[in-house]
């Protein structure tokens, strides 16, 4: 074998309280995509933070073309080569394309010169971009071929690319996926982190498994299946939710020509959304981050009013409902913000409990908390959803996120909802957390609610659902069974490729 | 009432001094509010380098000398708001309204005895040929070199904010820390250097009061100009050009006010004292309904650890 292009050797970095990364050691090879496995908190980002120079390691070392590697900040790593594309928080949406292009170069050229070289090589790579646009404007696939594009503007040898395809369309998916490959054919190493464990099979020619902090195991992923892979991320076997047979009875929620403003400068208005669910179903709505899925919720929810007959519970008009009367009639919602919306950071899990369990858990005495009932209404939601804390008291910030998620998810089941709106339920939760959420949702629609799921994540949606539509810039699709949807059909629903071509030689 | 008593090439004059003290606070401010923290404390700012100004002016008989210690003293006071709010991670709301409180009592203290001195005169600069223009010489080319220096620093600000690399990496900071952090800037540190440079401004604004304006020394001489710049920035859309058209509207519509009252206008002073306010706000208000918006991390503590 030739000399690696990275080498980890024993890599460990320790935070107060936990230890991120213990003794990891892997190799990486010039042209291959090498994949990175675990579950959230497993240590992925610590290493690929020490990778990129943002944190330094405390023991262990690296070598880059068998030479000493450790940079202190990023932009040593930039100049040795390695270039990241960040899943959060890395790209200014006030500024323009361009703007954030040269934001992450070490020399940028004057910007006229850069934006013939962004439009030159988003051409070749078939990532189409206007430089001069501004990025707050943008779609959030247009937003990562910014990112791509900043790094590939500084000819990287190595690039790391965390969840790259969580705000993508299948289409959009196959076209990257185009790019990376032409990318591997030059010679350039890429470490790739994902929870999407299918793409990962189709994509990737070595993955590394880190759990807890450790390196638990190499595969190569197109000889392994899915579900092995997500055993040797949890460490032991979890049950695939089981649906039971049933079928779907009245109509309980009907959404009438339900239009609604956008509320925020980059948010989108809903048009014309009609739709009705039956009693013991489970409707699944996916899409693209950002075309209307919040809104959707919120206009369901009552966070945001509509017309008086755009929404009917039950045939009664809710529309100008405040959600405090609408939870009183039996339409509970969780939002998809777990920290901030869903539930308050600071406020222990018995105050979150009460905050939307008041009414319909009789957890007040003419407006005066029963603090007991409350306390035993957090814990039963504790038990039953298996969230793991060290108790009731606990602030919801210290939870991890797939803990939290249970929680929020088990307070508006246990409080029997007749319909349940969701709003990525499972959205950065370990796989184990999310079969039982999603066994969780089948259970409630099984039990005589009707569930409306809102998603990203597709082979979710297709798990759960039994009929399947999607939101694309603010309008419904056609809803259809999804028992009979194949990958490309909903892809299409979903908006297409929006504009985008796949990679080409520059001729 | 006697309208012909107002001289307009007087007033057009008098506008232009009126307005450089918030004109020079408002610009400090609004590349602290580009890098993304909010200093209230520009009033507390503004009155400390109007006494340090004034002191060292008086003490070594050269204004010149004055306006350095002005600048050093409100970028001292700044200095510790930056490391009550970039290294202490205190909140930037309370510790600028204690800044103020601090400056205000301060300047009190260190201006006992100075009251009632005249400061040594700061001359006027005399331009060949275009001083002696009609109308435009005593209008634009017959001041001091702070008003100068006043409008070359809405340029610069403009130009490196939009046209260089640095002031791109300040509005980035200001725009999203997380990002900038996490492409290896470091925030704190620009942050502590434009909170600095926010500081000598001001203290230039207040030295001006105390040095040419009025031109002496008394308690409290700031009476609000301070946060007049504040309120400048946000209505000026945190644009440069802006800042000085709205410092410029204020500063004109208190000039012509005090001349009102002066000619005896039949509108009660109390209306007529409160003008200023309201016109250059009502203005700026309707000026700032496009769709330009605050730096999206101002006033947002910044931890690296996030």
């Amino acid at each position: 074998m030739t000399e690696p292009l990275l080498r980890l050797s024993g890599l460990t970095k320790a935070y107060p309280g936990v230890v991120a990364n213990d003794d990891v050691s892997f190799d990486i090879q010039a042209g291959e995509v090498h994949a990175l496995l675990g579950e959230n908190g497993a240590g992925k980002s610590t290493l690929v933070k020490m990778i990129y120079g943002l944190v330094a390691p405390d023991r262990g070392f690296m070598q880059m073309h068998g030479e000493a590697f450790s940079p202190k900040e990023p932009r040593e790593a930039r100049t040795a080569g390695v270039a990241m594309v960040f899943q959060h928080f890395s790209l200014f949406e006030a500024l323009s394309v361009a703007e954030n292009v040269a934001l992450g170069m070490e020399t940028p050229p004057p910007m006229r010169q850069l934006s013939e070289r962004i439009r030159d090589v988003s051409n070749s790579y078939g990532l189409p971009l206007d430089p001069s646009r501004t990025v707050g404007d943008l779609s959030a696939g247009e937003r990562q071929r910014v990112e791509i594009i900043r790094c590939l503007l500084q000819d990287p040898r190595l690039l790391i690319m965390d969840e790259p395809t969580s705000v993508l369309t299948p289409q959009e998916v196959e076209i990257l996926f185009e790019t990376l490959r032409k990318l591997t054919s030059e010679g350039v190493a890429i470490l790739y982190i994902s929870h999407k464990l299918e793409e990962i099979r189709r994509l990737c020619d070595q993955a590394t498994i880190l759990r807890h902090g450790r390196k638990v195991g190499t595969c190569v992923p197109s000889e392994t299946s899915a579900r092995d892979m997500a055993e040797m991320m949890v460490g032991n076997s979890f049950a695939t939710p089981a649906r039971a047979d049933h079928r779907a009875g009245d109509v309980i929620l009907e959404l009438r020509n339900l239009s609604v403003p956008a509320t925020s400068t980059f948010g989108i208005s809903l048009k014309d959304i009609n739709l009705s669910l039956r009693v013991g179903e489970i409707l699944g709505i996916g899409g693209v981050a950002g075309n209307g899925q919040d809104e959707l919720l919120a206009a369901l929810s009552g966070e945001v009013r509509s017309a008086r007959d755009a929404i009917l519970l039950q045939d009664k008009p809710i529309g100008k409902t405040d959600p405090t009367a609408r939870r009183a009639m039996g339409l509970l919602a969780a939002p998809e913000e777990r920290l901030g919306h869903a539930a308050a950071p600071d406020m222990s899990l018995t105050e979150n409990a009460l905050l939307t369990g008041l009414t319909r858990q009789n957890l007040h005495w003419h407006g005066v908390l029963k603090w007991s009932a409350a306390r035993n209404f957090a814990e039963s939601i504790i038990v039953k959803f298996d969230v793991r804390t060290p108790s009731a008291n606990v602030a919801a910030r210290a939870l991890s996120g797939g803990n939290l998620q249970k929680f929020v998810i088990g307070r508006e089941i246990m409080q029997r909802p007749s319909v349940f709106v969701v709003n990525q339920p499972t959205w950065g939760v370990d796989a184990a957390a999310a079969a039982a959420i999603r066994q969780a949702l089948l259970d409630l629609a099984s039990n005589g609610a009707a569930v409306l799921c809102i998603s990203q994540d597709l082979d979710e949606l297709l798990e759960i659902s039994d009929r399947f539509a999607a939101l694309n810039e603010g309008r419904l699709s056609d809803i259809k069974p999804a028992s009979a949807l194949t990958v490309e059909e909903i892809g299409l629903m979903m908006g297409g490729a929006h504009g985008m071509e796949v990679a080409h030689d520059p001729a | 009432m006697d309208l012909s008593s107002i001289n307009p090439t007087l007033l057009l004059a008098s506008l232009i001094v009126a307005s450089t003290p918030i004109l020079l606070a408002a610009l400090g401010e609004l590349v602290v509010e580009r890098a993304g923290v909010l200093n209230l404390g520009v009033e507390g700012m503004m009155i400390t380098g109007a006494i340090c100004g004034f002191a060292i002016a008086v003490n070594t008989g050269s204004p010149f000398v004055g306006f350095i210690a002005a600048a050093l003293g409100g970028a001292a006071l700044a200095l510790l708001f930056a490391i009550l709010t970039q290294l202490a991670l205190a909140n930037q709301v309370a510790s600028g309204l204690a800044l103020t409180l601090f400056g205000l009592g301060l300047s009190a203290l260190l201006g006992q005895g100075y009251q009632g001195i005249k400061p040594p005169p700061t001359a006027n600069i005399k331009i060949p040929v275009l001083s002696d223009l009609p109308v435009l010489g005593p209008v634009l080319f017959s001041h001091d070199l702070m008003v100068y220096l006043a409008l070359a620093l809405v340029a610069t600000v403009w130009f490196v904010l939009n046209r260089t690399r640095a002031g791109l990496i300040l509005r980035a900071v200001g725009e999203n820390h997380g990002a900038a952090h996490a492409l290896g800037y470091k925030v704190i540190r620009i942050r502590i250097l434009a909170i600095l440079f926010g500081g000598a401004c001001a203290g230039l604004g207040g030295a001006y009061l105390s040095l040419v304006r009025v031109p002496q020394w008394t308690e409290g001489m700031t009476a609000g100009s301070g946060w007049i710049a504040l309120a400048l920035v946000v209505f000026a859309s945190w644009k440069a050009g802006r800042v000085l058209l709205g410092a410029w509207l204020f500063g004109g519509i208190s000039v012509l006010q005090l001349n009102l009252q002066a000619a005896g206008v039949a509108i009660p002073v109390e209306y007529l004292s409160m003008s200023p306010y309201l016109i250059t706000i009502l203005v700026l208000v309707i000026m700032s309904a496009d769709k330009s918006r605050a730096p999206a991390s101002l006033g947002r503590t910044f931890h690296a650890s996030d």
